[in-house]
């Protein structure tokens, strides 16, 4: 029964990702004026050869900020939750 | 602890993956990669010796509070090169045409010049030093707290 019922759900989310990837663009669809002035324009106004990272670190930069403040969070979270696991078994 | 055959491999192993790790970081802004991946390829290094050595052996060498205080001072770079350019825009490259990392490259594709890209090496600087120390003191923190050692700070 379990397994039935595992075996229909897999094949309504498989249903459910090739629907997802039927439905994509296609590539370089629809066409865009911000791309083309990124891959124009940033070897000037970014010093810089890697275009990905210049889009990163520059044009994106708030992006990998928020990026960073996720890794920060996790971090936190974890030696938080740790350490606070061993000071209840302390006390208990 | 696992056997010395193991153990003597990570232990030559470690200096190349140190290498090629701050080799992505340095060169992130010439070639695929940068922080986060050099970062994480360090963090394989480090995994690889938590895994040769016990968690024991390697808390003597690795304080989660300098790893702690590491994170931190990566973030805060990154924010303060962030708003160094706060004068034109947050997240100007303020540095593009001076001579620290400043040269522009010609357009098109070129051969790479070790000193572009404005902040963008520096911010990598960062980025990578803050995810070596933010992962590294997850998985030391999660290694030692499976094996019930204390975690200090």
């Amino acid at each position: 029964m379990r397994k039935v019922v595992g075996l229909i759900l897999l094949l309504v989310l498989v249903a459910f990702l090739v629907w997802g990837v039927l439905l994509i663009h296609p590539f370089g669809y629809p066409p865009s004026d911000m791309d083309d002035y990124i891959i124009d324009n940033a070897q000037e106004q970014t010093a810089n050869n890697n275009v990905v990272a210049s889009v990163v670190f520059d044009y994106r930069g708030f992006d990998t900020l928020g990026e960073a403040t996720i890794l920060f969070t996790a971090v936190t979270g974890v030696l938080l939750l740790l350490r606070t696991l061993k000071r209840r078994e302390e006390s208990s | 602890m696992l056997s010395k055959i193991v153990r003597t491999v990570a232990n030559q192993l470690i200096v190349f993956i140190l290498i090629f790790g701050l080799y992505v970081i340095a060169h992130g802004h010439l070639t695929p990669g940068g922080g986060f991946q050099g970062g994480a390829v360090i963090v394989s290094g480090v995994v690889m010796l938590l895994v040769a050595f016990s968690s024991k052996e390697l808390k003597k060498s690795l304080r989660e509070r300098v790893l702690s205080i590491m994170e931190s001072t990566g973030a805060l770079i990154f924010v303060a090169l962030a708003f160094a350019g706060i004068g034109t825009a947050f997240f100007y490259n303020l540095l593009v045409g001076t001579p620290i990392f400043g040269r522009i490259p010609a357009p098109g594709p070129n051969p790479g010049d070790f000193w572009t890209g404005g902040v963008i090496p520096l911010m990598n600087l960062a980025v990578g030093l803050k995810v070596v120390a933010g992962l590294s003191a997850v998985v030391l923190a999660l290694a030692l707290f499976a094996s019930g050692e204390e975690v200090e700070e």
